[in-house]
């Protein structure tokens, strides 16, 4: 056997054990017991996949064979510069910030996956038209998902605070879609041999990248903040088609198998998101939510009646069963720890306390989950929407705390709320509710809300960190004064 | 022997469709309190773009191609690196009320690896 056909074996027998390792470990992921046992055998499969890469280096056509030596250079640096900073950055970022992490990540797999593409656009290599076909539309889909997902970075992050929105901006953003997509088709057109051309073929290239990138920046900015979760979801499966795409115009099936399992995971993600808060995904991409009529205040009777929070403390700690609804609020003021504290002393009082997250909570699905295990939040306490929602109307207390638009009861009764047939977390019902809020503002969707004009609501206005703070100085107190 | 591979067109299919199906079954039983390390760590199993871009990168002559092919490796590595390091951060998070909660076990803990 040559030293080519060795290597060919190596890297075939080791990218089937990543793949299979990738399947096997987003299986283990799909149960918090398995779950850290699960990532670490993906990463495994990632290991061996690029430590088999270098073999490639047996496996190069003869015009590269001259430069091999600068290529394995580079590629050390690539990995290094590429792969180190964003590791310290994983490990360093704040769990509120997780999403925009996430974001910027997903954006890079896009980038790489256009960047391959690219390299085969200008070095002519892809062959055939299917071949050609399938280069171009995952540098397509990966461009946009560089972009948008660097849009949908600085949104979460704060750079972009208003979404900018135009008269006729669907229509241009289609416009220039159908651009791209021409600039497309006329490359594979110009490839099959044509004696004139409008550009030279590598100026068409820049043209086709250039139209993508600027397609996915304008996808992205009219979609409001509180949509970013969905965008970053279906940017998530986008990459993975596109890394799918390249996998096959390399010929290299763990590419094709990783890609497409993250864009079919993706998708289903998505559409789960989307369903949870009752829009379909088109709904969410090409309709300016946010840009609704604002509801009302006029409707709704009644006012809010602020609380103090030690009294609202106290009153939890003599109730029977407590409902805790946390959102991003809460993380916002990093009140997580302060909460579960105080949810220890009711549990050490024999109050019954459950954490009710809806799908939506925080800016990613799940991340209100992975910010409460953060505090040390045992997950057995945690249910999600479905599971809990009969339990309200048999709980003495509700605290909902910096959540606001899935508690509001609009979305089960009034036709004319843009959140109207959301599913939402009933904590109306239980016979008392407490809102620790900062102030009198509306929530991310900027909606009234409803709840909290309720009469068996009162607010604690404050932040939320130092109010559950003075919730549990009240509560010690109780217990000194008894001992006493 | 050749051990070289060849997909065509309808074997791509092929395959494109069982990984399909094979992310949508695994996707479909994971419970919602686990979406977010999900969609991180999905996040993380595209990062095998890298070895792609290795072979781009490997396989490059001239200026422009290694140019290009270079970021293909940055990028690739990038989304790997900081997809495992924000996955497994969030994941070792989890506990039941049963174990003692090992709150920033990552920071000693965390495991070696080479991307």
């Amino acid at each position: 056997m040559t030293m080519t056909s060795i290597a060919q074996l190596i890297i075939g027998t080791t990218d089937l054990a990543a793949a299979l390792l990738f399947l096997y470990g987003l299986k283990r992921m799909s149960s918090p017991v398995t779950a850290p046992s699960g990532i670490f055998v993906a990463g495994l499969g990632m290991l061996v996949a690029v430590l088999a890469g270098f073999l490639y280096v047996f496996d190069v056509g003869a015009a590269a064979k001259p430069h091999l030596m600068v290529n394995v250079g580079l590629g050390v640096v690539a990995l290094i510069i590429g792969g180190g900073p964003a590791w310290w950055a994983g490990r360093k970022v704040a769990m509120t910030a997780m999403p925009q992490m996430v974001a910027i990540y997903n954006g890079m797999g896009g980038g790489a996956a256009g960047a391959i593409a690219a390299v085969e656009l200008f070095g002519g290599k892809a062959s055939g038209t299917t071949q050609l076909v399938a280069t171009l539309l995952g540098a397509l889909i990966g461009a946009i998902s560089l972009s948008g997902s660097l849009i949908a970075w600085a949104k979460l992050q704060g750079v972009i605070k208003k979404p900018p929105r135009v008269r006729g901006q669907q229509y241009f953003n289609i416009l220039v879609l159908l651009g791209t997509l021409a600039v497309a088709g006329y490359l594979v057109y110009v490839t099959q041999g044509t004696s004139s051309q409008l550009l030279p073929t590598p100026q068409l290239i820049y043209l086709f990248f250039g139209c993508a990138l600027i397609y996915g920046i304008l996808m992205t900015l009219p979609i409001g903040g509180a949509d970013m979760p969905v965008v970053i979801s279906i940017y998530n499966a986008a990459t993975g088609l596109a890394v799918g795409l390249e996998g096959f115009v390399l010929g290299n099936p763990a590419l094709m198998i990783a890609g497409m399992v993250v864009g079919a995971a993706g998708t289903l993600l998505t559409l789960l998101m989307a369903q949870a808060m009752n829009r379909s995904v088109a709904n969410v991409l090409f309709t300016n939510f946010g840009g609704t009529p604002k509801h009302k205040a006029g409707h709704i009777k009644g006012s809010m009646k602020p609380t103090a929070a030690a009294d609202a403390g106290i009153a939890m700690r003599y109730a029977k069963s407590v409902i805790v609804v946390p959102g991003y609020g809460l993380a916002a003021a990093q009140g997580q720890q302060k909460l579960y504290e105080f949810v220890k002393l009711l549990l050490a009082a024999d109050v019954s306390v459950k954490f009710a997250i809806h799908p939506v909570a925080g800016r990613m699905p799940g991340q209100m989950d992975v910010l409460l295990a953060e505090a040390g939040v045992p997950y057995d306490l945690i249910f999600q929407l479905d599971d809990i929602n009969g339990e309200f109307k048999t709980t003495d207390v509700t605290l909902v705390i910096g959540a606001n638009d899935v508690v509001n009861p609009a979305a089960r009764t009034d036709k004319s709320s843009p959140i109207f047939g959301m599913p939402i977390l009933n904590a109306d019902q239980a016979k008392q509710v407490y809102v620790v809020k900062r102030g009198q503002g509306k929530g991310y969707a900027d909606i009234v809300n409803a709840l909290f004009y309720a009469d068996n609501c009162n607010m604690v206005y404050g932040d939320a960190a130092a109010v559950m703070a003075m919730m549990i100085e009240a509560v010690r107190g109780l217990g000194a004064k008894a001992a006493a | 022997m050749d051990f070289s591979i060849q997909i065509t067109g309808l074997v791509a299919l092929y395959i494109f469709m069982l990984a399909a199906f094979a992310g949508w079954v695994i996707i479909g039983h994971v419970p919602a309190i686990l979406h977010t390390p999900l969609m991180s760590g999905s996040n993380f199993v595209h990062g095998i773009v890298v070895v792609g871009g290795m072979y781009a990168l490997l396989n490059a002559s001239t200026m422009q191609e290694q140019t290009i092919g270079f970021f293909a490796v940055l990028l690739g590595a990038g989304n790997a690196a900081g997809g495992y390091a924000v996955t497994d951060r969030m994941l070792a998070m989890f506990q039941t009320s049963g174990h003692k909660p090992a709150k920033h076990n990552h920071a000693k803990g965390s495991r070696p690896k080479a991307v």
